[in-house]
């Protein structure tokens, strides 16, 4: 039997999967930076190796991330995955036990049915017979509800779905084929011998009884290999190579790989690993409240796949980090998009080719131009102070916010100096978000020379944008602390005396500041402070963008009016007194898209001091004149 | 007389209601003129002066007073129509207070809102003490002193162009049309009140649409020196001596530029106004993407609406000076005379 040349489409398709993972693999690896050749050679041999199979085992195999957020699609991936690892496990040891000789090829194992038509008629070997048919039963349930998945979305509590392409249909209809076509080749053959579990046992002489069972055998023998051989070849140009990948991309994490500023390896492997399940496209804003359907991280990274012209997909999204948030392999989509932006436009697939083989081995990629130079920004003396106040651009916008930061500091004593009150620069982070990082060094250095200058112990600023960049991207000895953080300080230091207001108010997470920064507790524990705060339906890492993000320059006022307002619908559902926020621009967006009062969490504050400043006509008390003096 | 039985309701009691109520009513037919204030008027009585002339606004006010003054007008005041419905023949409108009027015809006349400069915050409006709106100044005119908060005599005043009006950061793609010569008379007025006075206006484009008006700027610049720069101001802010600082962006000269003033003046845009909104939502009346009444036909049917006997009169369907809402209300006069008659 061992002849049979039925295996040999399963066999061809097996050694070239194989072979090019391997292959693939090596490539990658050796294009790793060396720090990250290292790690990972280091994470082979240590803990994190253990992280990985245990991760494996718990999100590749058992999907537990998507068990906790949907269970009927945690018992589909469960299924399919954990269901057919386990057939094959059990498939292997039944065949080295049971068969000829020990050591056989995997054909054996996958085809032991055929070769062994009459087994497991008595004793042991009946009842592996029918564990075996109790793990194609489970997998056939998960494949049942992918089948109506793919149909009917809804059902499975699916908002949307991606697209497919040609090859992922092809490729989901062999996968389709390969376990139903196993089920009839092992019932026909159990039919004709009479052997079989309780599955294919019983289907099988039912279907016996009225049809040539000896004769159809071998055609289903036939699909079935032909299944498995047309899934595995098709494998690397499909959404379903993720299987493999990210088995790869779980152990480079775990060793401590990042995706950093730049493409690589890493990012590769992420792209491959994305396995387009849609998860993105349901948390997006954009889609849900604006109705744009085609930039959505499973796009961006099936763009990336497929080496076209992505520029326009790149550019059009918030960065507000929800998808990243929601991912359930874990890519890290936002530092992905960043590296797209930076490099600009993609030449075509095609001249591309000609760039990479021809003798002048041009770069790849259009490299940007950069003409910008700050040359005319003034270099401003420093005066030195203990805390430093910078308001950003945004805040200068919002001049209530910059009003209510300067009662606040002087009714707490603190000794500060307002670093861009008669104007400033940027800090940087709009440009880099715009894959400007040069330009934006220019900005930084700038402002680092006046913060180091000035001797503060303290940098605050009351925008999430200017934090976010002041914290990652600036070298400097001050601590770096949002307004909402130092707020918080400086109830806790006891220096601030505040009144409790009457009111109802909810708390909007800025991006930048939440999903950007981490900064969730401090906001909360001031407002707690001085108001009633009330819960909103999406919070924390799950909390809703303004849609007014600096990370977009493509998206149409209309279509960020829309998803203003859907977002200010969903926060203002408990009809609080108050809806507040911690990031400028976000309070001008909410501004022009609810009836309900919005505020700055610094404005909040302001309103709970004892008994209002004096009115000073603008002359803060506590700041000397001498520092002011200059501009 | 033919029309004395025919009743026309004029909902709205400013510019536009009140001529379309006198050339009704001069021609016979019975006309209720619905106004929320307690004077009809409407914006015009904040009104010092006027462009391009600046002829006092009273002038014109008194023309439309003696206009009203006419046995066939009755007007209500203090009140507002909520709804207008169709009950056969007749057209129905609902009025605060939950009082019903029968008419033949309505003439919806609910004018504008001004833009509520609040809703600029970078520019500081209620935050900053020397930062007032046109309207504002214009009372400031009508009470004879441009002054400061504290009440000293400001020595730099700067207008800001396009407040709430071709900005599509507040909604408001559509241009005002009126504010830029309406800057240009208010700036004239305050060098003629303060000739020691510095003004500037910040603008980003001057559309000096009407009769008279390119001559009202050149003069402006010719005899009274006012200093006109091309761009948008995007902040303000104040300085240690409590002056405001102006940022603007010279796109004439290409650079960035920041300049202290003592007044701010906001040249706030016109808006549907909120009334006018309500009206129409609760009538089904059609609205624009600019949020004003949607007229039948932008050429040929600009009083008509699309409920039958329903018409509109001046600046509920689109910004215009009194010059054109004057001639707008009269041509809904004659749209509202020929429904009646072929009714």
């Amino acid at each position: 039997m061992s002849s049979e040349i039925f295996v040999w489409p399963f066999n061809l398709g097996l050694y070239f999967i194989l072979i090019y993972s391997v292959v693939r693999s090596t490539v990658w690896f050796r294009n790793l930076s060396r720090p990250d050749k290292l790690r990972l050679q280091r994470g082979f041999f240590g803990i994190p190796f253990m992280q990985s199979i245990k991760e494996i085992f718990m999100e590749s195999l058992l999907h537990r991330r998507i068990f906790k957020k949907n269970f009927v699609l945690g018992y589909m991936h469960m299924s399919l995955a954990f269901g057919w690892f386990l057939l094959i496990v059990f498939g292997t040891i039944e065949a080295d036990f049971f068969g000829e000789k020990h050591l056989n090829p995997p054909s054996h194992a996958i085809f032991f049915r055929a070769f062994n038509p009459d087994h497991g008629a008595v004793g042991l070997a009946r009842a592996y017979t029918h564990l075996m048919d109790f793990l194609l039963a489970f997998i056939l349930s998960g494949l049942l509800l992918a089948v109506i998945k793919r149909f009917i979305p809804s059902m499975m509590g699916m908002k949307k779905t991606t697209k497919h392409t040609w090859s992922d249909r092809t490729a989901l209809l062999s996968l389709w084929l390969i376990f139903p076509s196993r089920l009839l080749a092992e019932s026909f053959t159990c039919g004709t011998y009479g052997s079989g579990g309780f599955l294919t046992g019983n289907l099988g002489a039912a279907l016996a009884s009225f049809l040539p069972a000896a004769e159809i055998a071998p055609w289903f023998w036939w699909l079935y290999s032909l299944a498995l051989g047309t899934f595995f070849f098709l494998l690397p140009v499909t959404r379903y190579f993720h299987i493999p990948i990210e088995l790869l991309l779980i152990f480079m994490r775990n060793s401590g790989i990042t995706t950093g500023d730049k493409s690589s390896s890493y990012t590769e492997v992420q792209t491959h690993a994305c396995s387009s399940c849609g998860v993105c496209i349901g948390v997006c804003q954009m889609s849900y409240a604006a109705g744009i359907n085609d930039i959505q991280s499973a796009y961006f990274i099936k763009g990336l796949r497929s080496d076209r012209d992505i520029a326009a997909i790149t550019a059009n999204c918030l960065m507000c980090g929800r998808c990243e948030e929601a991912c359930p392999v874990g890519i890290e989509l936002g530092p992905m998009r960043l590296i797209e932006r930076r490099q600009g436009e993609r030449p075509d697939t095609a001249k591309r080719f000609l760039e990479r083989y021809s003798l002048t081995g041009r770069r790849s990629t259009i490299e940007r131009e950069s003409t910008q130079s700050y040359g005319y920004l003034v270099r401003e003396e420093a005066e030195s102070a203990d805390v430093l106040f910078f308001a950003g651009c945004m805040t200068h916008l919002t001049p209530s916010v910059i009003s209510a930061m300067k009662k606040i500091m002087e009714s707490a004593g603190v000794r500060y100096r307002f670093m861009d009150e008669q104007g400033g620069v940027c800090c940087g982070r709009p440009l880099m978000l715009a894959g400007r990082d040069r330009e934006a060094r220019e900005l930084i250095n700038h402002n680092s020379d006046i913060i180091w200058k000035s001797g503060a112990r303290i940098l605050v600023t009351s925008c999430p944008i200017c934090y976010k960049i002041f914290r990652e991207s600036y070298y400097l000895e001050a601590r770096v602390m949002h307004h909402s953080e130092f707020i918080n300080l400086l109830i806790e230091e006891g220096s601030l005396r505040l009144g409790y207001l009457h009111r109802k108010v909810v708390y909007h997470d800025p991006c930048e500041l939440g999903r950007g920064s981490g900064i969730y507790e401090e906001p909360r524990a001031v407002i707690s402070y001085v108001a009633e705060l009330q819960a909103v339906p999406e919070e924390g890492t799950m909390s809703l963008c303004c849609g007014g993000s600096l990370g977009n320059l493509t998206l149409s006022s209309g279509k960020r009016a829309l998803i203003a307002a859907d977002a200010a619908r969903s926060l203002t559902m408990s009809s609080p007194d108050e809806l507040i926020t911690a990031c400028p621009l976000c309070k001008k967006t909410f501004g022009q898209a609810t009836g309900t009062r919005v505020s700055d969490i610094a404005e909040l504050v302001a309103a709970a001091l004892p008994k209002p400043v004096k009115k000073s006509r603008g002359r803060p008390a506590r700041v000397t004149t001498k520092s002011l003096n200059h501009g | 007389m033919k029309g004395a039985s025919k009743h026309v309701i004029v909902a709205g009691g400013g510019v536009a209601g009140m001529e379309a109520a006198g050339s009704l009513a001069e021609m016979g037919y019975r006309v209720t003129l619905i106004e929320k204030g307690q004077d009809p008027g409407g914006h015009l009585l904040q009104w010092h002066a006027l462009f391009p002339d600046r002829r006092p606004a009273e002038e014109v006010r008194g023309y439309l007073r003696k206009r009203l003054n006419h046995e066939n007008i009755s007007v209500i005041t203090s009140t507002v129509v909520e709804k207008i419905r169709h009950h056969g023949h007749d057209v129905i409108v609902n009025l605060s207070g939950g009082t019903e009027e029968r008419a033949d015809a309505v003439i919806v006349a609910t004018g504008f809102d001004l833009f509520d400069a609040h809703r600029k915050e970078e520019y500081g409006y209620g935050i900053y003490d020397n930062v007032i709106t046109a309207a504002e100044l214009e009372e400031m005119f009508s009470m004879g002193k441009v002054a400061k908060a504290d009440g000293t005599l400001p020595s730099r005043v700067g207008f800001v162009h396009c407040v709430g009006s071709r900005d599509e950061k507040v909604s408001n793609n559509h241009c005002s049309k009126v504010c830029c010569v309406t800057a240009v008379k208010q700036a004239i007025e305050v060098r003629k009140m303060l000739p020691a006075c510095e003004v500037f206006c910040f603008y980003m484009d001057m559309r000096m649409y009407g009769p008279y008006y390119e001559e009202l700027y050149r003069e402006s610049q010719e005899v009274h020196n006012i200093n006109y720069i091309r761009g948008k101001v995007s902040e303000a802010s104040v300085n240690i001596s409590n002056r405001l600082v102006i940022k603007v962006e010279d796109t004439l000269a290409g650079r960035p530029l920041k300049m202290e003033v003592d007044l701010m003046v906001l040249m706030v845009g016109m808006e549907m106004s909120k009334q006018g909104a309500g009206l129409a939502v609760a009538s089904g009346l059609e609205t624009g993407v600019n949020r004003f009444l949607e007229t039948g036909d932008h050429h040929y049917g600009n009083n008509v609406s699309r409920m039958k006997g329903v018409f509109y009169a001046g600046t509920c369907t689109a910004p215009m000076n009194i010059t054109d809402t004057i001639s707008h209300a009269r041509a809904a006069v004659t749209e509202t005379v020929r429904y009646l008659n072929g009714r």
